[in-house]
């Protein structure tokens, strides 16, 4: 195993192209339905309220609060396994949607749902971001 | 019985199970598939419908070119994961009422030593590819990561502990020492569970179920006419499938300790015309010990949140109020997508259970779950002659 980053790279391609490329710039970017404002994450074709396809996206504050996590000790892909062990955390954004994130701080002590966190991104060798959050 | 069951399963079939197998995918389909058709006294030739289990299942030409089936009627997938072979005896019977078939093969089989692991296979699923394109690019690989933080919510939310998942380990293991075709053959304790190395927490080693070689196949017929065929009539009373809110990424899940189990298992039970005390034997989908306990709750065996109290106290033994997995599971038999739960149900209302027959089982039930949550359950009862 080489020490290159070959972690699995996302398509970035139709809709979730604008989610990933605004990783890059270090913004969490969330689909934003013109039809009937609504947020949804991850992006979709339609509007599951209005059945439009009409929509924008929102740079979300990055604010959110812990709502769950899994610290991952075994090794399920050698791209990580220097990483372990690592926080996957659920988090709900202050914009009204969950996002999946990197707990920046490896193995989160005393977590509880509820807590709050911050965004950040991460750059990957792949030039977009890893989502990453941190307890404020 | 008032309920006038629609279909019924007259043929079981089941491999050894292993690990390292040099048998391939497709020739533990077929061989499990001729296993259920001479258990249901036909031949290859009265098969004239397929739905095969699995996405990596073969096409049901396999099965007409293998089989010599001259006329086969109808074919389809249900692809739900784990909870697709249920899936497909529900559209097996649907086919059979409509007058399209007679008798319906469910083949499944799989050889996942010689292929990549569960973690990699999940990311060549198109019913996974929200998953991949946003979760997997961060590390999270495998369904125990994936499951992890819906059994992390339930423990913060209800106070359900580890200990409590050891208990559906160990009551599930000891029903699998009872089962010459199980792969796991030494007795566990809840120190054992406990002291087994953290996977993805909370799931420690012995959280996790198998990864295992075999096939499994089931025949269902018209209920009418399973009067008459070799063995004793298992009758489906009851049996829906149920697909969570945010099924294709659990991140985004309302309610994260809630599968698509709680929309079908009402449905399925007031079809049945059953209630939970007339349930002897549940074979439920335990991919993971916290699945159990969750569609435990989800079938309205306790309120939301009790499920950690219910399994305590050997509850899911054989000796319990709710012998559960009495073949030993995907956690200690062996994984065969769920199916190996479908044939045990059979096999225990058959009284055909062995060592680990519940004492005059006449209504069980069996459930499956897969793909980040999508539920099955049928109910069935011991037939008429």
């Amino acid at each position: 195993m080489t020490m290159n980053d070959s972690k699995p790279t996302p398509s970035a391609d139709g809709l979730s192209a604008p989610y990933w490329e605004a990783t890059a710039r270090g913004e969490l970017s969330i689909q934003h339905c013109t039809g009937c404002d609504n947020l949804r994450h991850y992006p979709s074709v339609l509007c599951p309220h209005c059945y439009s396809s009409d929509h924008d996206w929102i740079i979300a504050s990055g604010r959110g609060q812990l709502h769950s996590w899994t610290v991952t000790h075994h090794s399920f892909h050698p791209a990580f396994s220097a990483l372990l062990p690592y926080t996957l955390v659920t988090v709900d954004l202050e914009e009204g949607v969950r996002a999946l994130g990197l707990l920046g701080d490896g193995v989160g002590q005393n977590l509880k749902p509820g807590m709050p966190l911050q965004a950040r991104f991460q750059t990957r060798s792949d030039g977009f971001g890893d989502l990453i959050f941190d307890i404020c | 019985m008032k309920v006038r069951p629609k279909g019924s399963v007259t043929g079981i079939g089941e491999t050894a199970y292993s690990r390292g197998s040099q048998i391939s995918s497709l020739e533990y389909q077929l061989q499990a598939s001729l296993m259920a058709i001479a258990d249901a006294g036909l031949s290859p030739k009265d098969i004239d419908g397929v739905i095969p289990i699995g996405l990596t299942g073969a096409p049901a030409e396999e099965f007409i070119t293998n089989l010599g089936i001259e006329d086969l009627r109808y074919s389809a997938l249900t692809p739900m994961g784990g909870a697709s072979g249920i899936a497909a005896i529900q559209t097996a019977m649907a086919v059979i009422e409509a007058g399209i078939c007679k008798h319906v093969l469910i083949p499944s089989g799989r050889n996942v030593s010689s292929g990549a692991s569960a973690g990699v296979r999940i990311h060549q699923m198109p019913q996974f590819h929200y998953i991949t394109e946003y979760e997997y690019p961060l590390g999270a690989i495998a369904p125990a990561q994936l499951y992890a933080p819906m059994a992390r919510r339930h423990m913060e939310l209800y106070g359900t502990t580890s200990r409590q998942l050891a208990e559906v380990a160990v009551a599930v293991r000891t029903h699998a020492l009872l089962n010459d075709n199980a792969l796991m053959t030494k007795p566990m304790t809840i120190a054992d569970h406990q002291a087994s190395r953290m996977i993805s927490d909370p799931f420690r080693l012995f959280d996790c179920s198998l990864e295992s070689d075999g096939g499994a196949a089931l025949i269902v017929s018209a209920a009418d006419r399973a009067r008459d065929m070799r063995t004793h009539p298992v009758d489906v009373l009851g049996i829906a499938e149920g697909h969570p809110d945010s099924p294709s990424a659990i991140t985004h899940r309302p309610d994260m300790t809630r599968l698509g189990l709680a929309k079908a298992a009402p449905v399925a039970f007031e079809m049945a015309g059953v209630s939970h005390a007339d349930i002897d034997v549940a074979e439920i989908y335990d991919c993971f010990t916290w699945v159990v306990l969750c569609q435990i709750e989800d079938m309205g065996f306790c309120a939301k949140g009790e499920g950690g109290a219910f399994v305590e106290n050997g509850r899911l033994s054989l000796q319990g109020s709710l012998p559960t997995n009495t073949h030993g599971g995907l956690l200690s038999q062996a994984h065969m997508l769920g199916m190996n739960h479908i044939v045990e149900l059979v096999r225990q209302l058959r009284h055909e259970g062995g060592k680990a027959q519940v004492k005059d089982a006449t209504t069980g039930l069996v459930t499956g779950y897969g793909d980040l949550g999508d539920g099955a359950i049928a109910i069935m009862s011991r037939g008429m002659r």
